[in-house]
């Protein structure tokens, strides 16, 4: 998924628009090691979650699962756990390669920046977590083997769905650029996106809503018990049921749709019919773990388990608004549409940036030569940014 | 007990009320576990007022798909009945929006719909409540307001949806929506605002499965004085009702979008 171009578009929509630049301490690039971070392992033994009125525990607020943890282990990594000061030096890490993805002086430095607008993840509230990985089941917090049906799945959903090339239309640009669905990670299940990673948890009577600040996709919880609705309805975001044991609030999601093709690569070649479950529970006064598991027979040799532990955040979290300020997608159509007219009209002096185009699509953290073709380069830039942020864990 | 309120005129009355009688303070609406009214539960108008807030007559829609997209009439939903009073300048706007309404109205783009279209557009809302802020959820696009019930502030910045604060006044919800943008419509005929707007709402219960819904609304910039709209909003009594999704963004992106394409759509 393209975040990059999400940036363009609605992402820094939002930015500009109040909520991460007000919102959240900004500060420096490079001293992006020094955000604030929330300790996930505050509670007490006895500490217990307040309740709402009708007696649900509570996890209202405004939340982020803001990290640098890996899903998966990394290769060189042999420990479930850091010390505090490995995991301080591999987020210090991340966030310097974070803040490199662009090169100063460039046109993608200035549109795409994440440091400059507050939008990467060391400049936000972020959620200490000791753990390699978020996967904490299999042990080895590696994800258990793949079936050649997952792959097939997976690369079915990457294969453009229009005739033509990626810019001849809308139709075969990456869902989460046209705010269609959260693009940068995956909405389901809840796992850190690249970038505003921020929720707000109401809960009333019978339900809980989780609102994602990306997008403004929304996800209302039932608490009272209905059957899933026939298969027949699908949705991106499938059907949530939930019930709380105890403190934990337990949510089974079912009737998902067969286009998964934004999805994290975890969760790209899952069938439509996988098993989704969720734990969310209260662990201290700014701090809840949540857990997913995801079983689909056809996909894993086993089921997995990811544990990504939320922080309290300041609210609020302001509309988004993505597809109404969409901008990127308009331009970079236009921009296409002006790199054909130059191509037809002068062949020979237009080559290099039809080249360039296809040459950041295929190499995505390559610099770009020159500024001919504005429009269509910075999109094509954007988008190639886009399969590279895709697994963004 | 004497009660004293305008009817839609303007026309100053004063009534015995008796007992039983329908007004919309007469009903006590079940209470929530910290004793505020229950809003709870879905809800949606039963109107064509997304078609038109004032009153019209049955028109051809399109026309490209035979029956499908026409207008069913309506008395409006303004109350005193008449048209909206415009500034010179806006009812030319609102002209030039009705001309073209098919390719710009926000809601054919898939746009938010702001307030208070939202509320009678034809898609179920949902309410949730909790004590700090109460949730209205539509269908339409999961188009979402935060009605702060605390910590009462002002507007960060302009948005579609507007930013909203309420209180509990007795049985009504009022709600006070400023911070608006200026781009959505109150409706698919190019009736318009600025972004002065400001709505206040006043949501009151009148029997289990109904709520009477007001909205006033000005904008200086547009209207010459402020009006008000009314109408109720029905319980949707589905037994397996919930707000399902209805991503409408690629429903549109030929409409936005299809000039720019390698073949164009005109």
């Amino acid at each position: 998924m393209s975040h990059r171009l999400i940036a363009a578009t609605g992402g820094l929509a939002i930015a500009l628009g109040g909520a991460v630049v007000m919102m959240w301490p900004v500060r420096l690039a490079g001293q992006a090691d020094t955000s604030r971070t929330v300790s996930a392992t505050t509670s007490s033994a006895n500490w217990k979650a307040p309740r709402t009125p009708d007696g649900q525990p509570e996890i209202q607020g405004y939340w982020t699962n803001n990290t640098y943890t890996p899903l998966e282990r990394a290769a060189n990594v042999n420990k479930e756990f850091f010390t505090k000061e490995e995991a301080e030096a591999d987020a210090r890490r991340r966030a310097a390669q974070e803040a490199t993805q662009t090169t100063p002086g460039t046109t993608g430095d200035v549109h795409y920046d994440f440091t400059q607008f507050g939008l990467d993840r060391g400049q936000g509230t972020r959620v200490e977590n000791l753990r390699t990985s978020l996967i904490i089941d299999p042990p080895d917090g590696k994800l258990p083997a793949r079936s050649a049906e997952f792959t097939a799945r997976a690369n079915a959903r990457r294969t453009p769905r229009a005739p033509g090339g990626q810019y001849d239309t809308v139709k075969n640009i990456p869902i989460g650029s046209r705010c269609i669905i959260g693009g940068v990670g995956q909405p389901m299940p809840m796992f850190p996106q690249g970038y505003n990673s921020n929720y707000q948890i109401v809960q009333g009577p019978g339900y809980v809503m989780i609102l994602y600040e990306n997008i403004g996709d929304i996800r209302i919880i039932s608490l009272n018990g209905e059957p899933f609705p026939p298969k027949e309805v699908t949705q991106w975001m499938g059907i949530s049921r939930g019930h709380w044991d105890g403190d934990t609030l337990i949510v089974e999601t079912s009737n998902f749709n067969e286009r998964i093709e934004g999805r994290n690569a975890a969760i790209q070649g899952v069938s439509s019919d996988f098993k989704l479950i969720e734990r969310f529970k209260r662990t201290g006064p700014n701090t809840m773990m949540y857990e997913a598991t995801i079983d689909d027979p056809s996909s894993y040799a086993s089921p997995w388990t990811a544990q990504v532990p939320f922080a309290m955040m300041d609210g609020p979290i302001f509309e988004p608004a993505c597809h109404e300020g969409n901008y990127g997608i308009a331009n970079t159509l236009a921009g296409a549409r002006l790199a054909e007219k130059q191509a037809a009209e002068n062949p020979a002096a237009a080559q290099p940036a039809a080249a360039d185009q296809r040459g950041a699509a295929a190499a995505p953290r390559g610099g770009a030569g020159g500024q001919r073709g504005g429009g269509a380069r910075g999109g094509a830039r954007g988008g190639a940014r886009g399969g590279n942020a895709g697994g963004n864990q | 007990m004497l009660m004293v309120g305008f009817l839609a005129g303007g026309l100053l009355i004063a009534v015995e009320s008796s007992g039983g009688q329908a007004s919309p303070a007469a009903f006590r609406a079940p209470r929530t576990k910290d004793g505020k009214p229950d809003l709870n539960g879905f809800w949606q108008a039963i109107n064509s007022a997304n078609w038109d807030i004032t009153p019209h007559t049955a028109a051809p829609g399109p026309n490209t798909l035979g029956e499908l997209g026409s207008i069913p009439p309506g008395l409006g939903i303004i109350e005193g009945g008449g048209q909206l009073p415009y500034l010179p300048e806006a009812l030319t706007k609102q002209k030039e929006n009705f001309e073209k309404r098919w390719k710009e109205d926000p809601e054919a783009k898939c746009y938010l719909p702001g307030v208070p279209r939202v509320m009678y557009m034809p898609f179920p809302i949902q309410i949730i409540e909790s004590p700090q802020m109460i949730m209205m959820i539509s269908e339409y696009k999961s188009a979402l307001r935060t009605v702060f019930m605390e910590n009462h502030k002002k507007a960060p910045a302009d948005s579609w949806m507007g930013w909203s604060n309420g209180t509990w006044d007795g049985e009504t919800l009022v709600i006070d929506n400023t911070g608006f943008n200026d781009r959505s419509w109150f409706d698919r005929a190019g009736n318009h605002h600025s972004d002065s707007l400001h709505v206040v709402e006043r949501i009151t219960m009148t029997d289990i499965d109904h709520l009477n819904y007001e909205a006033t609304i000005e904008d200086p910039q547009v209207f010459s004085r402020s009006w008000k709209i009314s109408m109720p909003l029905y319980r949707r009594k589905e037994k397996n009702m919930e707000i399902l999704e209805y991503r409408c963004v690629e429903y549109a992106e030929d409409l936005v979008y299809g000039h720019l394409y390698k073949d164009p759509i005109k």
